[in-house]
């Protein structure tokens, strides 16, 4: 429980942040941690309570981002209509992959190969083309006012984007108490065990790849927002993809505030890395690595973990 | 309500059953029996939709199931427990339950009251929090049959449900086995444990090489000599009863 307490906190302690941080460096900052978050929500979604480990969450953040970017820019659309179109169609495509990966049983190593292929394709081809904005990425006009979803205030943004991790939370949540999210986990936990008490494999993965593919998205469609500038690198890029699993395995998989915790820990340590080596370039990575080594090393269950949840359930005897 | 006609399944050249066919009606304990190897968790599989049956048909109450994907053989009430089991390990006793609970309790509160009653039935009532992990094997049984029975079932293929148990804990989960036959529920098991067989089965099938081999009564199926050499080997039959008549003699 005190895993949950802390995660409270933490969220509180974020939504202060506006309010007392006045440097413009700082806010944005925290607001990428925040996306990063959110990100990593979208990714534990079906890395932690589904136990599909994909490495290539790239491919749904950059759905959303050239989506929003590509309706808005060559289209017209209005930013809203053209963010929650490409959300939507980002989940479809989650939906129609999904539908080929898991009718085939592919798992493990197959589907994290499979999802990274993936974003890899999408990143090519987004470069490839002028309609997609080709080497040069999209830039979305500067147009500051509400019915743009631009914020001349970066802290109005911010706020908004705090909201969507809470709201993050709260998806984690209910996964923790519902009937999709316990036949979600019964599969993670055992397959065969969970087709037998009727769960449907094919459509409760699909489902939840969906679900995680639209939350990537809309990060996406946010960073867009944000920066008004994206490119293939940047959106299909596998640095995208690790940041997702990275936050999420480090923070605690499978928990409502792991993505949180993580994102947290990484950024502030990388920027930390950052301030005090004057930025060496590459060493915030050097760092990541190391992080993520100890993590994996000596804490199975990420930091939430170490704030006590769950202990590892220890065997009473050795079964055959 | 069960009815198996000619079931086949073959993997690779090995036939691992091979035209079996078997039928059990509403309410009965049926038990499939036969030496390792005779096919009966293929057999098992192939009803329950785990594996395609690559001819034959199997019908459930009246409809066709063959090669029905599991969740939809689940659905109509037809489920299965596993041999090895299959716990959801980082779950507790409970939540592990609820996942069968849920098949017909949309509401989680509802899915985890149905567990608790579940696992009173199958005598895990002080077990409702502990993770599945740290269960002993007699639990983790009881745990296989909770589940199975949580979906409510209208036929559970129980998969040797008693391998690896004592006595007296053999004797606790046939009284629990009755218990649920006595509640409405049909039941079709495979066992090696012939205290359990004989004490639980009303009808038994012998298979053995992938084939019924025999059928009827436990007291008629364990003196036919077909059964005997199944379990013991060709001329085996003949060796016991020559030597059951020497004994006479003397």
């Amino acid at each position: 429980m005190s895993a949950r307490i802390a995660g409270c906190v933490l969220l509180a302690a974020l939504l202060v942040v506006p309010f007392v941080v006045r440097s413009e460096f700082w806010l944005s900052f925290w607001l990428l941690v925040l996306m990063f978050a959110f990100l990593g929500q979208a990714w534990n979604v079906l890395g932690g309570y589904a136990g599909q480990f994909s490495f290539g969450h790239a491919l749904f953040f950059g759905g959303g981002a050239f989506g929003t970017a590509i309706l808005q820019v060559r289209h017209g659309l209005n930013a809203y209509l053209a963010g929650a179109v490409a959300i939507a169609l980002t989940a479809l495509v989650g939906g129609v992959l999904g539908y080929l990966i898991f009718r085939y049983r592919l798992r493990g190593a197959y589907f994290a190969l499979v999802t990274l292929a993936f974003a890899e394709v999408a990143r090519v081809l987004i470069a490839s083309f002028e309609y997609t904005g080709g080497g040069f990425g999209m830039l979305v006009p500067l147009a500051h006012g509400a019915a743009n979803f631009q914020f001349s205030d970066r802290r109005i943004f911010y706020l908004i984007v705090w909201a969507l991790v809470a709201g993050g939370c709260l998806i984690a949540l209910w996964l923790e108490g519902s009937r999709f999210g316990a036949q979600l986990i019964a599969l993670r936990e055992n397959e065969d065990g969970a087709q037998a008490l009727g769960v449907d494999l094919v459509r409760t993965k699909v489902l939840a790849l969906m679900l995680s593919a639209a939350m990537a998205a809309t990060v996406g469609v946010f960073y867009v927002q944000n920066f008004l500038f994206v490119d293939s690198h940047i959106a299909f890029g596998p640095a995208m993809s690790i940041e997702a699993l990275l936050v999420t395995i480090i923070g605690g998989m499978g928990t409502i505030f792991g993505p949180l915790f993580g994102a947290v820990l990484l950024h502030a340590v990388g920027e930390l890395a950052k301030q005090i080596t004057g930025n060496a370039p590459g060493l915030n990575l050097v760092l990541y690595g190391v992080l993520l080594i100890l993590a994996l090393r000596f804490l199975p269950n990420g930091l939430a973990g170490i704030l006590g949840r769950k202990p590892k359930p220890v065997r009473e005897t050795a079964d055959a | 309500m069960l009815e198996v006609r000619n079931l086949a399944k073959r993997f690779g050249g090995l036939a691992a059953v091979d035209g079996a066919s078997l039928d059990v009606a509403e309410g009965e304990i049926v038990a499939l029996i036969g030496p390792n190897g005779a096919g009966k968790t293929t057999l098992f599989a192939a009803i329950s939709g785990f594996v395609r049956p690559d001819a034959g048909s199997v019908r459930f109450d009246g409809a066709e199931i063959t090669g029905l994907a599991p969740h939809l053989i689940c659905a109509r009430g037809l489920t299965r427990t596993f041999q090895i089991v299959q716990p959801f390990e980082t779950l507790t006793v409970r939540e592990n339950i609820a996942v069968g609970a849920h098949l017909h309790r949309p509401a989680r509160r509802e899915a985890l009251a149905h567990a608790e009653a579940v696992a009173r039935r199958v005598g895990l009532g002080h077990r409702l929090d502990q993770p599945a992990a740290g269960l002993t094997v007699a639990a983790r049984k009881r745990l296989e049959l909770a589940k199975a029975l949580a979906t409510d079932p209208k036929l559970i293929l129980l998969d040797e449900v008693m391998a690896g148990l004592n006595p007296t804990e053999v004797d606790e989960v046939v009284s629990i086995v009755r218990s649920i036959r006595d509640s409405g529920v049909t039941i079709l098991l495979t066992e090696h444990v012939m205290q359990a067989v004989v004490s639980l089965a009303e009808r038994v099938y012998v298979l053995a090489n992938g084939k019924v081999i025999a059928q009827g009564s436990t007291a008629s199926v364990t003196s036919d000599p077909k059964v005997i050499e199944a379990y013991l080997g060709h001329g085996a039959a003949e060796r016991l009863r020559s030597r059951k008549e020497a004994s006479h003699a003397s």
